[in-house]
């Protein structure tokens, strides 16, 4: 038995935490992206990849103005994404070596081999719909936007799993579903912001919000000893918030479609607004319950720990 | 040859697709039970490869960071301190420890009797056999060296960060600082490359007083570890134990790797760490099925119509 034992005295996230550590100090180094920047380009990611897949069958399906507002949404989203990405780079007079190899093992060279074409395509479908000319690239451009869009929504959820962060990789299996979700809803609402015939981007936002719902709770179920990270402090209110918000944006994206005319249209755009609200505050919340789960060396040491004890035990027995 | 995610993996240069005459895998014993906490090896490093200074008063290095804790004011690993000295001060009964005799008068033990004993340990990085930063690295800034070692190459290094959470030691860290010194970059231990080439050991190892710090070909330091564990053993240091020499492990063994006194955790070290590339095919494929549940959404969301 080792005699040092680091109790964690009022900043105690996680019961039982009788363990051995080097003084408390972290094992895992921080993530150093920043706040905002990277949880907002991982909820507009998201809602960029669901609006270009919303725009190319809203195209299709003779939907103008909801491929208007999809295309537009596409193309700010993946803009922005790409402006906070860079921002976020320690060296941003660099940012093309994102693509100066593809790497399958690096999911955030797949992810920069999925957002320059997406943002290609997305742009040249925009600007065809803004100036009216070349419709047929347009169109064209904006399928292949639609192609790469369910990518964007989930591959995020790979590039924070894929790494040391007990919260985030302990929830490799579910990531991807809230992320999935999450875009959806995201994507959906901005779609229920058009004018026209906006039933399929409603149908969109309250099933991308269940998914979202149902996701994240059977993420905090199975993730194990990180539960803590996601239901305690700042990371527990935001993802709490973030629920309260989807859940009642579906809310009202339902309502909105039950009543006619001006009040309709109204609780559709309180329904975006809330949707988009809860997914931005998903994003925010998973990766702050990451922050605390590196910080904190009980999220690390404990689980491990109880590894090589089971594996002692096995040889033993 | 495919590359290798998880495993045991005798040639990691090869597997990286270096020749087969490549120069074989070198690496580090650090043996904690012979370090005195002179901390040589951080100053040699520190020297060698001209690092800067760190921690929050990296630009007024005149200021001392004091921990407050022990006699290790470094702290820990970090983009500016690729060997770092850790210093635990523990009391334990005294039941507990190993004395020789030497035939003078010793207080009764009534049973609450306690010692204070002292682990100095350098930590450094793991060059580990699969290496977690190296894989999720998007630039291929970080490559495995042909004598198997993990390097970060500056001059392609974007600052991205995403090494930083990947390593599940915490060892690679974003230096602070202007663009002179490196500011922004990812950097951590080279294993001294650059002296390894010229047929030299690195800083650390040279420096160190007590051979605490043994560097060789990987096979060979396993092979001295061994019976150095052993012989502790004999001489009733039952605490004694390798951390990092098992091929077996979850990253694929380290290429530093340790003698220690006691549980790893003590010292900073994570118990059971697992290179998290073990679990990307399954991340992928999840990331997949969840991508199409969103292609599938919206076009049945589609479907029914123009009502």
């Amino acid at each position: 038995m080792s005699p040092r034992r680091v109790g964690r005295g009022e900043r105690l996230m996680v019961p039982d935490a009788e363990f051995s550590s080097y003084y408390g100090r972290p094992i895992l180094k921080s993530p150093t992206w920043k706040v905002p920047d990277v949880p907002l380009y991982l909820y507009l990611g998201g809602a960029a990849g669901t609006s270009a897949c919303i725009a190319a069958l809203a195209d299709v399906t003779g939907r103008g103005p909801l491929r208007r507002w999809g295309r537009l949404a596409a193309l700010t989203g993946a803009l922005v994404s790409v402006g906070a990405l860079v921002h976020d780079l320690g060296r941003p007079r660099r940012f093309l070596h994102m693509l100066r190899v593809l790497k399958p093992t690096s999911p955030l060279s797949v992810g920069s081999w999925i957002l320059a074409p997406f943002g290609t395509l997305s742009g040249l479908a925009a600007a065809s719909e803004l100036t009216g000319i070349a419709p047929a690239v347009g169109r064209a451009a904006g399928i292949g936007a639609a192609a790469l869009g369910p990518a964007m929504t989930t591959y995020t959820a790979v590039l924070l799993a894929d790494t040391a962060v007990p919260a985030w990789h302990e929830a490799h299996r579910e990531l991807p579903f809230v992320f999935a979700g999450s875009a959806l809803a995201a994507g959906g609402g901005i779609g229920l912001a058009a004018r026209g015939d906006v039933r399929p981007a409603r149908r969109v936002a309250i099933a991308g919000a269940v998914l979202e719902l149902v996701a994240g709770t059977v993420l905090e179920r199975r993730v194990g000893f990180a539960r803590s990270a996601y239901t305690g402090g700042r990371p527990g209110r935001l993802l709490k918030l973030a629920r309260a918000a989807t859940a009642t944006g579906a809310a009202a994206a339902a309502a909105g479609g039950l009543v006619p005319g001006r009040r309709g249209r109204m609780l559709s755009l309180a329904a975006a607004a809330l949707l988009n609200g809860g997914a931005a505050a998903t994003r925010f919340g998973i990766f702050e319950a990451g922050v605390v789960s590196a910080r904190d060396p009980a999220y690390t040491v404990q689980p491990q720990r109880a590894r090589v004890e089971a594996r002692r035990a096995g040889v033993d027995g | 040859m495919g590359n290798s995610w998880y495993g045991p993996l005798a040639d990691p240069s090869g597997n990286a697709g270096y020749a087969a005459d490549h120069p074989p895998r070198v690496g580090f014993f650090t043996d904690t039970s012979v370090c005195i906490g002179c901390k040589a090896c951080e100053v040699a490093c520190k020297e060698w490869n001209a690092l800067p200074a760190d921690g929050p008063h990296h630009d007024q290095p005149d200021l001392l960071d004091l921990t407050a804790t022990s006699y290790d004011n470094t702290g820990a690993l970090g983009a500016s301190t690729y060997r770092h000295v850790a210093f635990v001060e523990q009391t334990r009964p005294r039941a507990a420890a190993a004395t020789v005799d030497l035939g003078m008068p010793l207080p009764a033990n009534d049973g609450d009797a306690t010692e204070v004993r002292w682990l100095m340990a350098s930590d450094v990085c793991k060059h580990c056999t699969h290496a977690a930063c190296l894989d999720v690295c998007p630039t291929g800034a970080l490559i495995r060296t042909e004598h198997g070692t993990v390097l970060v190459q500056d001059d392609v290094c974007n600052g991205c960060g995403y090494c930083i959470p990947a390593c599940p030691y915490g060892v690679i860290d974003q230096r602070k600082g202007s663009r002179e010194e490196g500011g922004g970059g990812a950097f951590k231990c080279t294993m001294c490359h650059d002296r390894l080439g010229a047929g030299l050991q690195p800083a650390c190892a040279t420096a160190c007083p007590t051979e605490s710090i043994q560097f060789g070909p990987l096979d060979e330091l396993r092979e001295r570890a061994a019976r150095r564990v052993e012989t502790l053993h004999e001489r009733g240091v039952p605490e004694a134990r390798l951390y990092g020499h098992d091929p077996d492990d979850g990253v694929g063994g380290d290429g530093a790797f340790f003698l220690l006194l006691d549980e790893p955790e003590v010292y900073g070290l994570p118990p059971d760490p697992v290179v998290t590339t073990r679990d990307l095919p399954s991340m992928w494929r999840h990331a997949a099925a969840a991508a199409l549940t969103v292609a599938a959404t919206v076009a049945a969301a589609f479907l029914g119509g123009r009502r």
